[in-house]
């Protein structure tokens, strides 16, 4: 008898031993002339469980975890006899926490061999890109305004719209840049799909490159994933090796590749304008707008730039119809959207569902509360620019708009969530903090506004004249606000406004002997 | 596993640089070449490179300074890297923080003085569902505790 095992080899899986529980297996099971095979899969996102062992059997995979080193001698017995084992979560589609989400974007990743080509068309890959072929430029255009498909990486901004406009433009060059520059806390999406499902983003920039008439595409992301870097690298292999990048792409006219460039380190290079002067190896000092990036865009040409998870979003809506992808969503916020759970969280993971969900239902249901066990209190939405949403607000819908409306956004879809030991004060002076270390220093209200920002909330800290330099901050993050040339310096008053706001009784003067006797 | 790396030496780095000069927009490409030959931007290097790209040193000098992963000398024989950015803070990552500044004796952003171990802020591994985490020399780490962050910065100080 020979078993089949999935053993993840995501980045976040490795972290928590998913490498050394594979090596254990294999050991174990020629110790004892047990034939297996292993296959190195991406994560199916439900970090709790991680390292998760899959086993295929003829009902479908079955999931054990979190699986240990020490777990594996008995966890081979159970696989080999049949018999029941305490860490068995029974069929892997069926756990409850993965059968309520509406997977589009990840259906693959988790399932599948991520360095495989083979692997991923025999699990719907590249159907997207045939249907593409056989549209062409106009009709895929259609596709793609009609799904509503708009910009994952917070902005929103519609990617038809974007797209026809590098179409229309004319010139001898032009780019797909995929941003996978995923540098806010609380996000791993991007890292995840490049690790699990590699093909499906290169797939996504093929479509792009044959619609808007680019045949270069880079993309960039960061040095901090070298796991995610390696899967990409390799998948563009496998693919130029497979003819789906190069010339004359799955026997068509088309000729497009691809390139991966890393970052160092550097979170402003997520501004898509900072990160084309980055590819171009300059500073990643962010470029004021217009002109856009469609048409002077990477090496002064025209350019897409996208979020990886649009353009992972492109090979469903192609293959499946613009219609079913919009036949999700609320409101303008249409489709899928991969939400990242995180912080200190019970069930931490990747989430991906309809847009309307409530924040509520995220934290506390889907997130089952804190790990710690005590009451949450605040949860930052979207990254260090997100606003601190209090339970009050938990009945926000996750949409663009609804979290506009309520000063805050919905970013690259992270949630961090905090209990009742959070200190809001520290939160927003870290999230100006933040702002000064990373900030390009091109406009002054980002590069001198958050160094007096930090040290006005340490004033405010140290009990100085509290009302004054509240006043102060706020005023001072309203400057930032409109007075930004990016979303770093502009985005930055939303974490500190939104601490300000609904947690004010953080920053009340601290009442001292003096102020008693007044 | 420590990271071993080459002496600086000239004929090398203009070898690595002499390999990368032909991507466009290589500067990043290079710079991160060489740190991963030399575990450093050797500082002879920067005039090299701006002769390479027909730049001028400064520009070069630009970007080297601009990107937090370039070193201008090399890092102790280890590099212990802890998240500190929300998702970790959450999960009580300011207190690990604190307890490995304590134990290594020195702060974030700086070497041992015996130049075992340096210790470094990053800002989010992507390891956000399974915080804190870290990194040390390459090797990532997540669900970090007590116990496992003193195993970690005793790995690091042998």
């Amino acid at each position: 008898m020979s078993l089949r095992l999935f053993v993840p080899r995501d980045a976040g899986a490795i972290a928590v031993g998913a490498d050394e529980v594979a090596l254990a297996l294999e050991q174990a099971a020629s110790k004892r002339g047990l034939g297996i095979e292993i296959v190195r899969t991406g994560s199916r996102g439900m970090y709790w469980l991680e390292p998760l062992v899959e086993v295929a059997t003829p009902q479908g995979r079955i999931a054990f975890g979190p699986v240990t080193e020490a777990d594996v001698p008995s966890l081979l017995d159970a696989l080999a006899n049949n018999t029941p084992h305490l860490l068995r979560l029974g069929a892997t589609d069926e756990i409850p926490w993965l059968k309520r989400q509406t997977r589009l974007t990840f259906a693959r990743c988790g399932v599948i061999d991520p360095r495989s080509l083979d692997d991923y068309r025999a699990h719907g890959g590249y159907k997207g890109f045939e249907r593409a072929l056989s549209l062409g430029s106009d009709a895929i255009l259609n596709e793609v305004t009609a799904s509503g498909l708009r910009g994952r990486g917070g902005a929103g901004f519609p990617t038809g719209i974007k797209w026809k406009t590098v179409a229309q433009a004319k010139a001898d060059r032009k780019f797909i840049v995929c941003n996978a520059d995923e540098g806010d806390s609380g996000t791993f999406a991007d890292r995840m799909i490049m690790e699990g499902d590699p093909f499906l983003v290169i797939e996504g920039m093929t479509i792009a490159g044959i619609t808007v008439g680019a045949t270069k595409g880079y993309i960039y992301t960061r040095s901090e994933y070298p796991h995610a870097i390696a899967a990409m690298n390799a998948a563009i292999l496998a693919a130029r090796r497979g003819g789906y990048l190069g010339s004359n792409i799955g026997g068509s006219a088309y000729s497009f590749d691809l390139e991966v460039r890393v970052g160092a380190g550097a979170y402003v290079c997520g501004e898509e304008t900072a990160l084309l002067e980055s590819i171009e190896g300059r500073r990643g000092v962010v470029r004021a707008k217009p002109p856009l990036p469609a048409h002077y865009g990477l090496f002064g040409k025209p350019t897409a730039i996208n979020n990886i998870l649009s353009l992972a979003a492109i090979p469903f809506i192609l293959a499946e119809g613009a219609k079913t992808y919009a036949d999700y969503g609320m409101g303008r916020s249409r489709g899928t959207m991969p939400i990242q759970l995180a912080g200190n969280l019970r069930y931490g993971g990747l989430f991906e569902t309809a847009f309307g969900v409530t924040l509520g239902e995220l934290v506390d249901d889907i997130g089952g509360g804190t790990l710690t066990g005590r009451p949450v209190r605040a949860v930052q939405v979207g990254g260090p620019l997100g606003a601190y949403f209090p339970r009050a607000l938990f009945d926000t819908p996750f949409d663009y708009e609804a979290f506009a409306a309520r000063d805050g956004l919905i970013g690259h879809g992270g949630i961090v969530v905090f209990d009742d030991s959070v200190d809001m004060r520290k939160q927003a002076r870290f999230a100006m903090e933040f702002c000064a270390i990373e900030s390009c220093g091109k406009c002054t209200p980002c590069r001198i506004g958050s160094t007096r920002g930090v040290e006005t909330i340490e004033k405010i800290i140290n009990g100085e004249r509290v009302s004054e330099n509240l006043a102060l901050v706020e005023d001072l993050c309203n400057t930032m606000k409109f007075g930004s040339l990016c979303a770093l310096g502009g985005f930055t008053p939303y974490p500190v406004l939104s601490a300000l706001k609904h947690f004010r009784e953080d920053f009340a003067p601290v009442p001292t002997t003096l102020q008693a006797a007044e | 596993m420590t990271a071993v790396f080459e002496p600086w030496n000239e004929t090398r780095g203009a070898e690595i640089i002499a390999e990368h000069a032909n991507q466009e927009g290589a500067t990043l490409v290079i710079l991160h070449a060489l740190q991963e030959a030399f575990g450093y931007v050797p500082e002879a290097a920067i005039p090299m490179v701006a002769q390479a790209l027909t730049l001028s040193r400064a520009e070069v000098h630009g970007v080297f300074t601009f990107y937090h992963d370039f070193r201008h000398k090399p890092a102790g024989r280890h590099v212990l890297k802890l998240c500190r950015a929300e998702a970790c803070q959450a999960a009580g990552g300011d207190a690990l923080a604190a307890r490995a500044e304590a134990r290594l004796g020195v702060s974030l952003g700086n070497t041992t003085a015996d130049d075992r171990v340096t210790l470094e802020p990053i800002y989010c591994l992507g390891l956000c569902a399974t915080a804190p985490s870290a990194m040390l020399d390459g090797r990532l780490i997540g669900r970090l505790d007590q116990k496992r962050l003193d195993a970690l910065v005793a790995e690091a100080q042998r």
